[in-house]
């Protein structure tokens, strides 16, 4: 398998022969994220066997029916609970959590910030694509003031939540930001938020032109495709730019790496010291 | 020569929701998340002793009971026993995640302590009021096995039959308990090892290209692997095929779905369980369950002593409701009583199955209060 490249490497962990056609539209950002978190557990070296990939329900709920891992499609918003369930009792699996922007930060936020407060050891890929993609494009905790949405006619007036300062706060182990049009670095990310200990979460800036471009200017993949490449910059250059600048971009790359043992870690060795063992 | 003898049973002082903990530890949980609420909490504390002490035992406190009932769906998946308990509000909360439970064919013990309500209604007062939540909470057509328990011995024995249960039939089982029965201490016997079984649920034996994760068997209960173990599959709350993928396709929705009923509806003599007391020749019969029944065993006692030939069918299975057993004795009685902490929701079920043969009294109490042997025997006495 070493030696497999680009589409052989990722016909060798779908499930081609029983999931396909998938549903996403034509030029949607959620198969270059499934095909990053192949190329990333690959390059990891990890069996089939050792990964579970836990989804909640939208668009990007879909994705782990179509690959040939331990794989659970749970409800919208829970992901992480069950998740923090496989976890607990089966703390050797890598369990990878994949979530939408609604999934992850509406109807799941409570879940997603006590997952990065107690620091269990899973990863959450969040798949931010700004809109809810399944239901027909209603406005999300991350569209942007003044967006439209089929729930936001006027243009969105709640304020957005950033993903990145909210797991910052809420103490994640890996916070980090990438996008679908940086897969190489997007790799990298997922790599080692499911290398690290305890919670690691990458948010992936991702396109839904079907749903969020129809109503904002980007009707077409290809230009939702440019948008990202243009407003998603990294921490460096990021810095560099004045407020004004900085308003309309969103910095990418590693925001917090630490490596404080995970729960299941710490719950394990106290389970031991009250049997008698180490 | 002298003979083995029989170890003695353990002996001990227990509250109904310490017995709880004792049932569900020797029927092989060690799983448990959930979310502290009155008057259930004691479950969850003890829980958070024992279950570090003994191999391969987690506990984790969730951030509510949504998140308290899908830990315990991914634990079982991993292979564990898992439980959790509650009271009605969070019993209310975990409804989206039975029926989950229900379709993925998760077995998983609920204990709800039930108090009064609607609401957060009356957190330390017993009632009898989430009968049918137990039944009908989730949405979706589906079957399911509830179970009650009317002294602290059944809480142990009673846990133990629910993780069988969920174990034998891949399901949620819900086992309702009131705060009376939770928080009565007496003596209970602990069962030694050989006295009661443990039944674990079938895992398969096939190469795992064979295994389709949802394929029908002689008793309509697949077989199921843990997650990591070999057998790689899809779990999904969408209506699935025999391999665990959505499906919409006619045919493929009416066999699960009528599975799911069939796979308990075929066994109703091994999972509806009753005693009788005093039934053998009978006029006036109670049906009752949990500590309720308690009352009504007293008061059939009292009536028999004053001539009234009364007798007690006590249910330890709610649902699937015990049709048979509740038929045979309207087959003797000319009248029956029921009596409950709520405005009537297993009455309902005995109604169903007399359809008008027999006279069906209520005794209904929605105060906060017990019903009290002496209100059932003046019932009985009148009739
Ligand atoms: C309890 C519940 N409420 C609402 C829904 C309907 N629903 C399905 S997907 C979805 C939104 C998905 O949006 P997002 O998480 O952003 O993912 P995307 O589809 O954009 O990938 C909603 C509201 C549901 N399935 N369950
Ligand atoms: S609706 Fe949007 S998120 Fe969903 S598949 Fe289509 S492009 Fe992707």
């Amino acid at each position: 398998m070493a030696d497999m490249k680009g589409t052989q490497l990722i016909h060798e962990y779908l499930r081609h022969n029983k999931k396909f056609p998938h549903v996403f539209c034509a030029g949607c950002g959620h198969g270059i994220v499934l095909g990053s978190l192949i190329r990333s557990i690959h390059g990891l070296g990890l069996s089939k066997d050792e990964v579970c990939v836990v989804a909640g329900i939208g668009c990007s709920g879909r994705l782990a029916a179509y690959v040939d891992f331990n794989t659970v499609h749970t409800t919208h918003g829970r992901a992480l609970t069950f998740a923090t369930g496989i976890k607990m009792a089966k703390p050797n699996m890598h369990v990878i959590v994949v979530m939408g922007d609604g999934d992850s930060m509406a109807i799941g936020g409570n879940h997603l910030i006590h997952a990065a407060r107690r620091n269990i050891g899973v990863t959450a890929l969040i798949l931010n694509n700004n809109i809810y993609g399944m239901t027909g494009g209603q406005c999300s905790p991350t569209t942007p003031s003044g967006a439209f949405t089929m729930t936001s006619p006027m243009g969105q007036m709640e304020q957005s939540f950033d993903c990145v300062e909210l797991m910052t706060a809420a103490k994640a182990n890996y916070v980090a930001r990438g996008s679908v049009f940086h897969v190489k670095k997007l790799d990298k990310m997922i790599m080692e938020g499911i290398s690290n200990p305890g919670f690691g979460v990458v948010e992936i800036m991702t396109p839904c032109h079907t749903q969020y471009g129809r109503k904002n200017k980007f009707k077409t993949p290809v230009d939702m495709f440019k948008n990202i490449k243009d407003t998603v910059i990294s921490i460096e250059r990021y810095n560099q730019l004045s407020e004004e600048e900085q308003a309309s971009r969103i910095p990418s790359g590693v925001f917090v790496q630490k490596d404080t043992p995970s729960l299941e870690e710490k719950f394990y060795q106290m389970a031991a010291s009250c049997q008698g063992g180490a | 020569m002298a003979r083995p003898r029989k170890k003695k049973n353990t002996e001990i002082f227990a509250l109904g929701n310490e017995a709880v903990v004792e049932g569900a530890l020797l029927a092989g949980c060690t799983f448990y998340a959930g979310y502290p609420i009155t008057p259930s909490s004691e479950i969850m504390e003890i829980m958070a002793q024992r279950l570090p002490l003994i191999p391969n035992g987690s506990f984790i406190q969730m951030e509510d009971e949504i998140g308290g009932l899908g830990a315990v769906i991914g634990g079982s998946l991993a292979g564990r026993k898992a439980m959790t308990a509650t009271s009605g509000p969070g019993f209310s909360l975990m409804q989206e995640h039975i029926g989950y439970g229900c379709i993925t064919e998760t077995p998983l013990v609920i204990v709800n302590v039930m108090r009064g309500g609607p609401s957060t209604g009356l957190p330390t007062s017993p009632a009898q009021a989430d009968v049918q939540q137990a039944r009908w909470g989730t949405h979706g057509d589906h079957s399911i096995i509830v179970l009650s328990a009317s002294n602290v011995q059944e809480c142990l024995d009673n846990t133990i039959e629910a993780f069988n249960l969920a174990e034998k039939y891949r399901t949620p089982v819900i086992l309702l308990i009131d705060e009376i029965t939770a928080h009565t201490r007496e003596k209970i016997i602990i069962p030694n090892e050989d006295e009661f079984e443990v039944f674990n649920r079938i895992v398969p034996t096939m190469p795992p290209e064979w295994y389709k994760p949802y394929e029908e068997t002689v008793r309509g209960v697949p077989p199921m692997p843990a997650i990591g173990s070999g057998y790689r599959f899809h779990v999904t709350g969408l209506t699935h095929d025999t391999n665990g993928f959505p499906t919409s396709r006619p045919d493929e929705v009416r066999e699960l779905n009528e599975r799911l009923f069939r796979k308990i509806d075929q066994f109703l003599h091994d999972v509806q369980i009753v005693d009788e007391i005093d039934t053998d020749d009978v006029d006036v019969a109670v049906i009752a369950y949990g500590t309720v029944a308690r009352s009504a065993e007293l008061a059939v006692k009292q009536a028999r002593e004053l001539g009234v030939k009364a007798g007690l069918l006590k249910l330890s299975t709610l649902f699937p409701y015990p049709r048979k057993a509740t038929e045979k004795i309207m087959a003797k009685a000319k009248t029956i009583i029921v009596p409950e902490m709520n405005m009537g929701q297993i009455s309902r079920e005995v109604k169903r199955v007399n359809n008008g043969q027999v006279s069906v009294r209520t005794i209904n109490k929605v105060d906060g209060q017990i019903i009290t042997p002496a209100e059932i025997l003046k019932v009985i006495t009148r009739v």
